[in-house]
C-alpha cells in the first residue's frame, strides 16, 4: 500500500470514528447494569436512547442540568434528582445534605436563585427513625445554608429487601437572573475555563466510607451549595458567563465533554492546572482511577468569555468555598466534540467521558 | 505530590527524548512494552507523542484481563450463577466480554458478583458469610499470583471451607517466547513488565539477549521511567550491545523476590498448557491450583462448561496483542467495538492497546495523519 493510500484510509478510519462519536446515543443493552448508573456514557446511552427519544420537546431537547420554562414574564428553572448513595452517613456528609445540594446546585448552574425544593422519601421497612430523623435534620440545616424552602413531600414504604434503607427524590423551582444566559451549548473558541475548587473528594471519600480501600487518610466528601459561587460570577460578569456545570457523577473529564458536545467546540485543558488534594491524587493513583472521572458535589465548572478569567477568578476566591479556585484550560475551535488534556511530562491526552463504572484497574 | 512528580518532570522528559533522537540518528526502532501498565502511562501522558518518529511503540501481551480467553470467563460466569456462589474478582473483569455477556451483564441477571482489591478480600468475605460459598476469580501474572498464593496459605491455616479459588493466574515468558517464535515478529527491543520483575526478578530474561539477540530493559511505571527506559534500549542498540538491564533498579532485584516465589510455588503448579486471547495455546504458561489444595480449587468443586469459544471473527486483538497490526488498523476498531460495548478483550480493560488508543491516541494518530 502507498504512503498516501495508507494517510487516506487513515483519515477514512478516524473520520468514521469521529462520526460514530458525534452520533445519537443509543442504547443496545438488553438489561440495565451499574453502568448505566455511573454517570459516563452507559447513562448517556440510556437518558438519551430511552427517556429524551420518548419525551422530546423544546425544552426537554437542551439537555441542560435544569429544564427552563418561560411562565408569564419570568424565567423559572425545573429541575429533579434522585438519591441512592450507600453508605446512607459518610464523612462530610449524608444523603440528606446530598439531595438537598444537589438540586440546589442543578438550579445554581441554570444561573437561577435555587427558591422551593420538595421532597420525596422511599423508606424500607424496619429503617430506623432515629436515622432518618437525623437524615431530615441535615436536610433542614442544608436548606436554610442554601436558603431555600422544603414545600411539598411525599413518603412511600417498601417491604423488607425491596430498597436499601432511604432513597430521597428532590425537585426544584428557581428564578432564573434576567443578568444570566448559560447553557452547556453557549461555549465560544477562546473562552476560558475555570474550577471553584479541589476535584474529587466526593468520589474518594465514599470509595473510602465503602471500605473499598483501606488507608490511613481522611477525605471528606465536598458536598455543599454552589449558588453563591454562581452567583458571584454573575454578578461579576453577566452574560459573560458562558456555561456553568455541577460535575458530579461522571466527574468534571464528563462534564467537560458535554460541553464540548454540546457546543460543538474543542476543549483543552492542563492537568497541573487542575486543583486536587495530594491524598485524594493519592488514592487516586493507587486505583488506577482518574480523578477527573470522580464525583464532585460542591464544584462549580465555568466557562467565561476570552480575557475574562482573570475577574471570574477573583469573584470565586472572594469566597469561602471558592479559595482553591483555578483557570485550568481553553476552548478551541479544534478537536471539535473533544476534550484534549496536557500531561505534566508535556504530552496531550484525549479526556473521554467515564465509561462503565469507575473500576479500579488490578496492577 | 512526593514519589509521583519528580517522574513526571517535564524538563527532564524533553532532556531524555533529546538524547534519545541524537542516537538514534533517525534509525527506525520497534519497541515493544510488554505490561499493559506501561502501555496505560504511554496513553495516559502521551509518551509516544514526545518521543521522535522514528521510535515505533509496540503494545505487548501483559494485560491479564485482554489474554483471558472468553471460555475461561463462561467458565467464571457458570460458577457465579451457582445459588448461594458469591463471586469476588477485580473490577476491570466485570465488563470482559465472555461467550455469552460480562460478569457485569450476569450481576444484573441475578449472580452475585462483588469487586475486591485484593484476594484476602475475598477471603475475609468468606469468613463474615459462612452460609455462602466465596469464589475468587484470580487473573494476573506474577504481579498478582503471589496474593493469591498467600491467601490460599491463609485459608488452609484457618481451615476456611467454604472458599475457592477459580486461578486463571498466566505467566509472562511463555508469551514473550511465543511473539519472539512468531512468523511476522518484527521488533528491535523489548521494555520488561517492572511489576512482575519485582517477583521473578532479572535474571529469568537472559535467554532473550542470549538467544534471539535481542535488549530488554525492565521498566519502572512513571513516564520519565518509560522514557529512560527507551533511552537505555536505543544505547544498547546504536553500540550493538543486548543485555538484560534493569531500569526499575529501585524496586526490581536480579533475584526477585524469594519469599513470593516460595509462596507462588507453594500452591500452584504450571500447566501443560494455557489459551491465551489471541495468541491460542502456549505450552506452559498458567498455573493451576497444586492437588494439596484441591479443596479450595474452584476447578475441583464446581462443574464448569469448559468449552472452548472462538475469539469473534472480526476481532483482531491476536494481531493487536502480537505487535502485528496497531489497533487502528482492527476492522472494528472504534466503530463495532468501542470502550462501551467491546467485542476484543483489548478494548475493555483501560491497559488493553485498543481502549488505550481509542481513549488517548485519537488525537495523536488525527495530528500524525494530518502533518
Amino acid at each position: 500500500m502507498s504512503g498516501v493510500e495508507r494517510l487516506g484510509e487513515q483519515l477514512e478510519r478516524i473520520e468514521r470514528v469521529r462520526k460514530s462519536r458525534r452520533g445519537r446515543f443509543y442504547l443496545r443493552d438488553d438489561f440495565i447494569t451499574m453502568s448505566h448508573g455511573s454517570g459516563g456514557k452507559a447513562t448517556h446511552n440510556l437518558v438519551e436512547g430511552v427517556f429524551a427519544t420518548a419525551f422530546s420537546n423544546p425544552v426537554l431537547d437542551r439537555m441542560d442540568d435544569s429544564a427552563l420554562l418561560q411562565l408569564s414574564g419570568a424565567r423559572l428553572a425545573f429541575t429533579t434528582d434522585s438519591y441512592v448513595v450507600r453508605p446512607l452517613f459518610f464523612p462530610g456528609g449524608d444523603i440528606g445534605r446530598l439531595a438537598v445540594h444537589g438540586t440546589v446546585n442543578d438550579l445554581a448552574v441554570a444561573g437561577a436563585v435555587p427558591l422551593y425544593l420538595s421532597v420525596g422519601v422511599v423508606l424500607e421497612e424496619g429503617f430506623a427513625v432515629a436515622e432518618l430523623r437525623r437524615i431530615v435534620e441535615s436536610m433542614k440545616s442544608a436548606a436554610e445554608e442554601a436558603a431555600v424552602s422544603i414545600v411539598t413531600g411525599d413518603t412511600k414504604v417498601v417491604e423488607r429487601g425491596k430498597a436499601d434503607g432511604v432513597y430521597i427524590n428532590t425537585a426544584g423551582i428557581g428564578l432564573v437572573r434576567p443578568d444570566a444566559s448559560v447553557s452547556a451549548g453557549n461555549a465560544r473558541p477562546k473562552d476560558q475555563i475555570l474550577i471553584s475548587g479541589r476535584i474529587a473528594e466526593h468520589g474518594v471519600a465514599i470509595m473510602m466510607a465503602r471500605n473499598d480501600l483501606d488507608l490511613e487518610t481522611q477525605v471528606e466528601s465536598d458536598t455543599g451549595p454552589v449558588h453563591e459561587l454562581a452567583a458571584a460570577l454573575i454578578d461579576r460578569l453577566g452574560s459573560d458567563v458562558r456555561t456553568l456545570k455541577d460535575p458530579t457523577r461522571g466527574g468534571v473529564a464528563t462534564a467537560l465533554n458535554e460541553i464540548a458536545l454540546q457546543s460543538q467546540v474543542g476543549l483543552v485543558i492542563d492537568e497541573q492546572r487542575v486543583p486536587i488534594r495530594p491524598d485524594v491524587r493519592g488514592a487516586c493513583e493507587l486505583l488506577g482511577i482518574d480523578p477527573l472521572h470522580m464525583a464532585n458535589e460542591g464544584k462549580l465548572l465555568a466557562v467565561v468569555a476570552a480575557g475574562r478569567g482573570d475577574n471570574a477568578l477573583d469573584a470565586l476566591r472572594g469566597h469561602p468555598l471558592g479559595l482553591d479556585a483555578a483557570i485550568i484550560g481553553e476552548v478551541r475551535t479544534e478537536p471539535e466534540g473533544l476534550v484534549a488534556s496536557r500531561t505534566a511530562v508535556g504530552g496531550e491526552r484525549i479526556l473521554d467521558m467515564l465509561v462503565g463504572d469507575a473500576l479500579p484497574r488490578i496492577c | 505530590m512526593k514519589f509521583v512528580d519528580e517522574y513526571r518532570d517535564s524538563d527532564l522528559a524533553h532532556r531524555i527524548v533529546e538524547e534519545v533522537d541524537r542516537l538514534a540518528a533517525g534509525k527506525p526502532y520497534k519497541l515493544m512494552e510488554v505490561c499493559g501498565g506501561h502501555t496505560h502511562t504511554i496513553y495516559r501522558h502521551g509518551i509516544q507523542q514526545l518521543l521522535p518518529g522514528n521510535i515505533e511503540l509496540v503494545h505487548g501481551p501483559g494485560c491479564p484481563v485482554c489474554v483471558i480467553p472468553m471460555g475461561r470467563l463462561d467458565d467464571a460466569i457458570a460458577i457465579a450463577r451457582n445459588p448461594g456462589v458469591i463471586l469476588a474478582t477485580f473490577g476491570d473483569m466485570l465488563r470482559v466480554p465472555g461467550g455469552s455477556g460480562s460478569l457485569l451483564d450476569a450481576r444484573a441477571q441475578g449472580a452475585d458478583v462483588r469487586i475486591v482489591y485484593s484476594p484476602l478480600d475475598a477471603l475475609k468475605l468468606a469468613s463474615s458469610n459462612p452460609h455462602r460459598e466465596v469464589v475468587f476469580l484470580a487473573i494476573g501474572f506474577e504481579t498478582t499470583a503471589p496474593s493469591t498464593a498467600l491467601t490460599l496459605l491463609q485459608a488452609r491455616q484457618a481451615d476456611v471451607p467454604n472458599f475457592s479459588v477459580f486461578c486463571n493466574h498466566v505467566t509472562i515468558l511463555p508469551a514473550l517466547k511465543a511473539i519472539l517464535d512468531s512468523p511476522d515478529m518484527r521488533l528491535q527491543g523489548f521494555i520488561g513488565p517492572g511489576h512482575v520483575s519485582t517477583v521473578i526478578g532479572t535474571d529469568p530474561y537472559s535467554w532473550i539477549p542470549e538467544r534471539y539477540g535481542l535488549p530488554i530493559v525492565i521498566s519502572g511505571f512513571e513516564p520519565t521511567d518509560l522514557l529512560q527506559s527507551v533511552l537505555m534500549l536505543v544505547q544498547q542498540l546504536s553500540e550493538g550491545r543486548c543485555a538484560v538491564e534493569n531500569q526499575y533498579g529501585r524496586v526490581v532485584r536480579a533475584g526477585g523476590n524469594a519469599p513470593a516465589i516460595d509462596a507462588i510455588r507453594k500452591t500452584m503448579r504450571v500447566r501443560p498448557q494455557f489459551e491465551w486471547r489471541g495468541l491460542g495455546f502456549i505450552p506452559a504458561s498458567a498455573f493451576s491450583l497444586r492437588a494439596e489444595f484441591a479443596r479450595w480449587d474452584a476447578e475441583e468443586r464446581y462443574a464448569v462448561p469448559g468449552h472452548r469459544v472462538a475469539d469473534p471473527r472480526a476481532c483482531q486483538c491476536g494481531e493487536v496483542l502480537k505487535g502485528v497490526i496497531k489497533p487502528w488498523e482492527c476492522r472494528v476498531f472504534g466503530t463495532a467495538c468501542t470502550p462501551e460495548r467491546p467485542i476484543g478483550t483489548c478494548m475493555v480493560s483501560s491497559e488493553g492497546a485498543c481502549a488505550a488508543y481509542y481513549n488517548y491516541g485519537r488525537h495523536a494518530l488525527k495530528a500524525e495523519a494530518v502533518s
